[in-house]
């Protein structure tokens, strides 16, 4: 029993990452229908701006939300520089441009910041908490608590804003959207930017765990589109519940089968859900209209 | 006139064939050499990506898997189980063509993005076998791939090998045109438009887009033998996930559905990170910032959009 | 008229052919002012950056301080360096790009097992000396003409490990390791020697090159019996969250890691964590705790001031062994008086008791490493420091 505990709290705070990484996935393609792989570097812009600001003298509070700014900024910027000029491009040509964008952030990274490992300080201490046998780090708490706020703040921001609003009309209809008034570039840019401070946030969250380097935004923008697509693309609770369960299957992949092939039952049971229900757990049947 | 000649199967096989003869001429040193085969085998594999892609509308992001299993292929057949590497190398072809099938036969009834993500699983997977399994593969260090030896002949060196690789190009090229040109292509191309539509005209829908999973995969499949071959030597990250992503990239940008353009695309991507290298450290950014400039400005990819450019002058 | 052409055509053919090869026969004596260069393959970006970033600022810095002072042989000295990303066939293609279009006289590089692997066959067909910084044993073994390394093998730190266990009268352990190139190669080093020592491994996990999370694996390690102490063999980040994991659940036995975590920014990144870890590490760690009359000191700290006021950043054993890697080439070229690719090789292998930061270097015709173990020093972790634990 102790140790399932162990592999869920592990499961959860990893997961919940993903699931952070996964939300911005479905922002951003639910305004667009763009998949923006430069998502995971904003985890790191988060991550790796905190780190070097709290360097530079300033307190966490503050290095932390100049951090999610800047990640704001780049995502604002890779919207209005990058996205909107090739408007009318088919969705591929808008992915490359992305990845495109993922390498140039990168590149970047390594210049303005380093090419080491860094970390930041746990939030409130290091002494881990036992609960029923297993050990939890503080830190777990505030990503999955952090993750829950995120999740509360989006809903309430789309469902009671008007503006939010006008975001899902967007998704659910852009023709539509744009018919009754909506401006469809401010709230594609708005889904860039939002999309880039979320991502930012888990980063910020994650840091003190899983440390932080220029390059760490492929691998979240890897598990992030994983966790979006098996909850069904475009579905926010879906992203969540994706990023949660690839976490825990990595977890228990790794306790109770092999941790040399974690990844490999993360990836096959992704499969067999999505072989079972090919919208993913929480998505809408598409109807390809002829 | 001018249309038809652009997209004439015999004019675009006449450019490619001129285009690996003209490069041992003009090249200065056997560097370059080496790299224009770099291109051709790149372009192997990107050229069955575009059958798959730019014919048949499925996205794939895991065919460096391919190339890894035909890498290794020709490495693991002679090392560990005695084989000719040629033996060798088809056997990978075929090795590839079964595991599309087994692997594509269920995944393919997934859809756009959903596809992708599956067939990024399968590329993780291969690359977590090969870097894994180090009692066979070598491990994450890799393995040595041994010479060919034909007629007693040891091929080596970089100048066989780029008479091979561009001659493995132009029979891939021919391959593909023909593949494209025949009902089946053109059943492919109707894939590409809207399944439904072509389900709606009698199109084998599942049947069409599992060939040419099949068909891709074989092409990755010998790019990765051709490259092993010609390196002597391969580690697993040739079945990474940032090749899978390359390969894509070589398709896109050099222009989706074109044979051209997967050969250009694949030169943009192997010439590019060479022609960088006086930039240092700025070379990553440089090149993201291509990339993206490419993509903004040439939206269609490289050899479609110059193409109608052409086209437009001429009119 | 066309015939005149092309006879024409053909001797200006001839002309330009006669022209490369005699100017490529005399480049090499007749430009006795022109800078030497030596070439460098880096993993500088991609997952082994940790271990070529180091190395290419120590290079670079290197050969900047070595020009200031007048180069060697009268001539400055080029470094050619590429970028390989940690991709075995990029580094392929830069080593030929090296020997053929730059004309390098030799070069100091590689960065991993696989990259270096990869260009071996390069270099030996070209005859071009070739210096690796990766560790593996391979490289050296058999021993190829002109294939050199300077890092210690993963052999001799495992054997630093064990002997350092069977003193504490540790028998009984449990591995977990990177499944990157540095982890797997050191475990199955470690694997063989084990024996020796009469200590088994009674589990054996192991981890990928960027995960965040090693709880589950330390987990199983934790609720096997009769495991006494644990070897972590990795390198980046991994041994800093398996060590972080490990103060997590609470595992009191000793923690063994391994020296591709040695750098201060290791203890930094485990932070408290990182309390009574030991690992084996070369002299350059412990610079200023040397004695003063260990041959070692006035090198190793002389490259760690230069290296940290340049960059900001702590010294790791990775930048060492690029320190190593071109100061045993230009000592070579200084011996040899030349640059001739064969004589270089030829002094390199003459290379008598040369004072590195890794350790002291003797390399024979069957030895292209020439380290022993007496390089390493086991040290543990204890107030945020390094203390050795040598018996003197």
């Amino acid at each position: 029993m102790a140790e399932f505990l162990q592999l869920v709290f592990s499961g959860l705070t990893i997961g919940a990452v993903y699931a952070l990484v996964a939300l911005g996935f479905t922002l951003v393609y639910n305004a667009s229908d763009v998949i923006n792989f430069a998502q995971g570097d904003f985890v790191m812009i988060g991550g790796m701006g905190t780190v070097f600001l709290m360097a530079a003298g300033l307190s966490l509070p503050v290095a932390a939300m100049i951090a999610i700014v800047a990640a704001v900024l780049v995502g604002l910027l890779l919207h209005r520089l990058a996205i909107e000029p090739a408007r009318g491009a088919s969705p591929v040509s808008l992915i490359m441009i992305t990845i495109g964008a993922s390498i140039f952030i990168k590149g970047v990274a390594q210049l303005v910041f380093d090419k080491q490992f860094h970390s930041l300080p746990a939030f409130s201490g290091t002494a881990p908490i036992a609960i029923g046998g297993a050990t939890i780090l503080p830190q777990s708490f505030w990503v999955i608590g952090g993750m829950f706020c995120v999740v509360a703040g989006l809903w309430l921001f789309l469902e009671k804003t008007l503006i939010g609003k006008a975001v899902l009309a967007t998704a659910a209809n852009r023709l539509a959207a744009r018919l009754v008034g909506i401006n469809v570039t401010v709230v594609l840019a708005l889904a860039f930017g939002l999309s880039a401070a979320i991502g930012a946030v888990g980063g910020i969250l994650v840091t003190p765990i899983t440390l932080t380097r220029y390059d760490v935004g492929t691998l979240f923008a890897l598990k992030g589109f994983a966790a979006a697509m098996v909850g069904g693309m475009g579905n926010p609770i879906g992203a969540v519940v994706g990023g949660l369960l690839i976490g825990l299957m990595e977890a228990f992949g790794a306790g109770y089968l092999s941790s040399t092939y974690k990844d490999a039952v993360a990836f096959v049971a992704i499969l067999v859900v999505l072989l079972v229900m090919p919208q993913g757990l929480f998505g809408r049947r598409a109807v390809e209209r002829v | 006139m001018l249309r038809k000649i652009l997209s004439s199967r015999i004019a675009v096989l006449l450019l490619l064939a001129a285009m690996i003869a003209i490069v041992p001429v003009l090249a200065p040193s056997s560097f370059y050499l080496r790299v224009a085969a770099l291109v051709w085998i790149f372009g192997l594999a990107a050229l069955g990506l575009t059958i798959l892609t730019g014919y048949a509308g499925q996205v794939s992001l895991g065919h460096a898997g391919f190339l890894g299993i035909g890498a290794y292929a020709v490495a693991v057949g002679p090392a560990k189980l005695g084989l000719d590497p040629l033996l060798s190398l088809l056997l990978g072809a075929v090795l590839c063509g079964l595991v599309a099938y087994a692997v594509g036969k269920p995944i393919l009834r997934l859809k756009g993005y959903y596809l992708a993500i599956a067939t990024l699983g399968f590329g993780l997977i291969v690359a977590l076998v090969l870097t894994s399994e180090g009692a066979i593969t070598g491990g994450p260090d890799g393995m040595q791939v041994p010479r060919v030896v034909l007629f007693g002949w040891r091929i080596a060196g970089v100048v066989p090998w780029y008479w091979i690789s561009g001659g493995a190009l132009l029979i891939g090229a021919l391959l593909a045109l023909n593949i494209l040109a025949s009902p089946s292509g053109r059943a492919l191309r109707a894939l590409h438009d809207s399944e439904v539509a072509a389900a709606g005209v009698g199109v084998d829908v599942a049947a069409k887009k599992l060939a040419a999973f099949v068909i891709s995969g074989v092409y990755a499949g010998v790019a990765g033998s051709l490259l092993a071959l010609m390196n002597g030597f391969i580690t697993p990250e040739a079945a990474g996930f940032m090749h899978s992503i390359e390969l894509v990239a070589m398709v896109i940008i050099g222009g989706l559905g074109s044979v051209v353009g997967a050969v250009v695309g694949a030169a943009f991507l192997v010439v590019l990170p060479q022609a960088l290298t006086v930039l240092q450290e700025y070379e990553q950014a440089v090149l993201g910032l291509l990339i993206m400039v490419f993509m903004i400005v040439l939206p269609a990819g490289i050899v479609p959009s110059l193409r109608r450019l052409v086209l437009e002058r001429a009119a | 008229m066309q015939q005149t052409a092309a006879r024409r055509a053909l001797r200006a053919a001839a002309v330009v052919t006669s022209v490369t090869i005699t100017s490529a026969l005399t480049i090499g004596p007749s430009l006795a002012a022109d800078p030497i260069k030596i070439g460098s393959v880096l993993s500088a970006t991609g997952p082994a950056s940790f271990l070529g970033d180091p190395e290419q600022k120590t290079l670079k810095l290197f050969v900047e301080a070595l020009n200031k002072k007048g180069g060697i042989l009268g001539r400055p000295v080029e470094l050619v360096l590429y970028d390989d990303g940690g991709d075995a066939n990029k580094a392929r293609t830069f080593a030929t790009r090296l020997i053929e279009d730059d004309k390098v006289v030799a070069m100091v590089g590689g960065t991993t097992t696989g990259t270096t692997m990869a260009m071996i066959p390069v270099f030996e067909d070209a005859k071009i000396p070739f210096i690796s910084l990766a560790g593996a044993i391979e490289i050296v073994e058999p021993v190829r003409a002109f294939v050199f390394k300077t890092p210690h093998t993963d052999k001799t730190a495992c054997q630093k490990i064990f002997e350092d266990m069977k003193a504490r009268g540790l028998t009984k352990i449990g591995m977990i390791s990177g499944t990157d190139g540095f982890g797997k190669s050191m475990r199955a080093q470690c694997m063989k020697v084990i024996g020796d020592y009469g200590i088994t491994a009674l589990v054996d996990e192991s981890y990928g090159p960027t995960d965040a999370d090693m709880t589950p694996q330390l987990n199983k390690i934790k609720n096997t019996a009769d495991v006494q102490a644990v070897l972590n063999p990795g390198f980046g980040q991994g041994p800093a969250i398996v060590t972080r994991n490990y103060a997590q659940l609470g595992i009191k036995l000793p923690l063994y890691q391994s020296h591709g975590v040695a750098s201060k920014s290791f203890i930094e990144l485990a932070g408290p964590a990182a309390e009574g870890v030991r690992l084996p590490a070369p002299a350059l760690l412990i610079a200023d705790k040397l004695a003063d009359t260990d041959p070692q000191k006035p090198v190793v700290m002389d490259y760690k001031k230069s290296y940290e006021t340049a960059t900001g950043q702590p010294v790791s054993t990775f930048g060492g062994y690029g320190f190593d890697g071109i100061q045993l080439l230009v000592s070579a070229i200084e011996r040899a008086k030349s640059v001739e690719p064969q004589k270089i090789r030829d002094a390199i292998e003459g290379t008598k008791g040369h004072v590195g930061a890794t350790g002291l270097y003797t390399m024979t015709p069957t030895d292209h490493l020439g380290l022993g173990t007496e390089s390493f020093h086991m040290l543990e972790i204890k107030g945020g420091d390094w203390v050795p634990q040598d018996k003197k």
